[in-house]
């Protein structure tokens, strides 16, 4: 059965490949997302002393682990309210933007040493352009809606993109200042040998920045400006309901994997085994790559997500922009500088 | 084949998008409309293997300039009425103007003998290790590297004299001092009165 399995596989041609690792990856965000959502709201609960979704369970088993699923249904039967006022088309048009790229980002992002689905020579460059035309989809729902909370939802957005997605590809070009390649393959090939050779050391200011501006870039707590309850009630979507909304969800909590999945890769060595190159253990399953590691790695990037959200007040707008324009943008200036230092002198990820 | 049908399928797409930045009467579909041509001449660069080319061109115009002009035409209230005035009065000009761009791009090609590349039959196979990106940057860096360094000069210009015209002193303008804010304490701020409590009447 393994056996003509594994033929039928290799005898499939490299579109139909791709094809299937598409539907697989697709598949396994979608059902991850539903499971972010609940970690998310226990995690969260625990901080505060609660229990958090308990109710749903799944044969009686797990309380609180059919909730995410349950959510799903609810909102597939939920009506898609379109205001009077509405532009119809891009009102329609915009959950679809911003799901697409979210989705899209995955097909350069190496799973482990097999699964990749296209080993694009300019994948990290592909990364940038895709999340960064996330933000058409909350500009054009704002737009569309056709209401003050949601037009000024838009235009935070908007402008909060714009500032961080220049800290982030700042961070990225140091990135690639150390592993010379946008082949992210080839980035994560380059921090082999352990911790200690993953890119984190030797560019931790620009782990940070990254990961800050990835926070932004995602529209999550404490930069949730886009939509802050508080003063514009649910910014870009407050006119969207049901199946339209849950794309919204979707796609902010696939960003957020994304994200996640992306530091694991550019600055925590993606599916490389923090024990490689160590005596013993390294040379155990422990020290192979595995997807299991960048699984790992992930799950500390989403909980810190997570952790953020419980722990950090919302910024006011002036102070993203200040942080944004006037800390980071400054702090990857000032480390690409180091690493031209580093570089000439040959030392860190230079050495070799 | 695949390749000439996915040409001609972005290519039609490339008129439509570009015809709608022109027709359309609504200032944020012709904006839309740009992203659209942005994009598929991104996908017909990527047929003619010049990836790193279209790859730039998405990240550049589509998510960064386009946001910004998306950003400004929303926050305009553009008065249709007021743009269509004195519209037949001046069609003559524009249509001078177009018929003079359209002549000097054709003189160019004509001149030059052609565009050298059918970009129907999408780009020459390359060999397996060759990196668009590597060979753009050898190029610039060495061949180009002053009309390169001019045009870093050029934009930089720019964003100094952008900044410099922005930053005008308004008459009333506020702005927060942030570490005026970090600085204070409560004690500047709050005065605790002690008072001595009522008695009861």
């Amino acid at each position: 059965m393994l056996q003509t399995l594994s033929t039928a596989w290799f005898s499939l041609p490299d579109y139909g490949r791709a094809t299937a690792w598409i539907l697989v990856i697709t598949v396994a965000l979608i059902i991850s997302v539903a499971l972010l959502t609940l970690v998310e709201r226990k995690v969260i609960g625990w901080m505060q002393l609660r229990r958090g979704p308990n109710r749903v369970s799944i044969f009686g088993l797990f309380p609180g682990l059919g909730q995410p699923f349950a959510d799903v249904v609810k909102l597939l039967m939920k009506e898609v309210i379109i205001p009077a006022k509405a532009n119809k088309f891009l009102f329609r048009l915009a959950p679809m933007i911003t799901l697409i790229p979210a989705f899209a980002a995955w097909a350069v992002i190496p799973l482990s040493p097999e699964v990749v689905v296209s080993k694009a020579d300019a994948g990290l460059l592909y990364l940038l352009s895709l999340t960064s035309m996330g933000v058409y989809g909350v500009i054009i729902a704002g737009w569309a809606t056709n209401s003050k909370y949601a037009f000024l939802g838009a235009m935070r957005s908007a402008a909060q993109m714009v500032a961080y997605e220049i800290a982030m590809g700042f961070a990225l070009v140091g990135v690639l200042m150390a592993t010379r390649s946008m082949n992210l393959g080839t980035i994560v090939l380059s921090q082999s040998g352990g911790v200690g050779a993953w890119n984190w050391f030797w560019l931790f200011p620009l782990f940070i920045v990254y990961f800050i501006s990835g926070v932004a870039e995602t529209n999550r707590a404490p930069f949730d400006v886009a939509e802050g309850e508080s003063e514009i009630v649910a910014g870009f979507h407050v006119e969207y309901s049901g199946m339209a909304f849950a794309l919204f969800f979707l796609a902010e909590y696939a960003n957020m994997i994304l994200i996640a999945a992306l530091t694991a890769v550019f600055f925590f060595g993606g599916w490389l085994s923090p024990f490689q190159g160590y005596p013993v253990i390294g040379d155990t399953l422990l020290g192979a790559p595995s997807f299991l590691w960048l699984g790992i790695k992930i799950s500390v990037g989403l909980f810190m997500f997570l952790w953020f959200r419980a722990t950090f007040p919302r910024y006011r707008y002036d102070q993203i922009m200040r942080l944004g324009w006037k800390a980071l943008i400054p702090v990857t200036l000032v480390w690409i500088g180091v690493e031209m230092v580093l570089s000439v002198y040959k030392i860190g990820p230079w050495s070799h | 084949m695949l390749v000439e049908v996915l040409f001609y399928v972005f290519g039609t797409i490339l008129i439509a998008g570009a015809l709608g930045v022109i027709v359309s009467r609504n200032a944020v579909y012709s904006a839309l409309a740009l992203v659209l041509c942005f994009v598929t001449s991104a996908a017909i660069w990527l047929l003619l293997q010049a990836e790193f080319l279209a790859v730039v061109l998405v990240l550049v115009y589509v998510g960064a300039v386009m946001v910004l002009f998306l950003f400004v035409v929303m926050m305009l209230d553009i008065n249709v009425e007021k743009l269509r005035e004195g519209f037949t009065r001046f069609a003559w000009l524009g249509w001078l103007t177009a018929l003079a761009v359209i002549v000097e791009i054709a003189g160019v090609v004509w001149a030059g003998g052609g565009l050298g590349i059918d970009a129907s039959k999408g780009g020459a196979d390359l060999p397996a290790n060759y990196s668009n990106t590597l060979e753009l940057g050898q190029v610039l860096y060495t061949k180009y590297v002053y009309p390169f360094e001019l045009a870093a000069v050029l934009l930089l210009v720019a964003i100094v004299a952008a900044i410099a015209l922005t930053m005008r002193k308004r008459p009333g303008h506020k702005v927060q001092d942030i570490s005026k804010q970090v600085a204070v304490r409560a004690r500047d701020r709050v005065r605790i009165v002690k008072m001595e409590s009522e008695k009861r009447s």
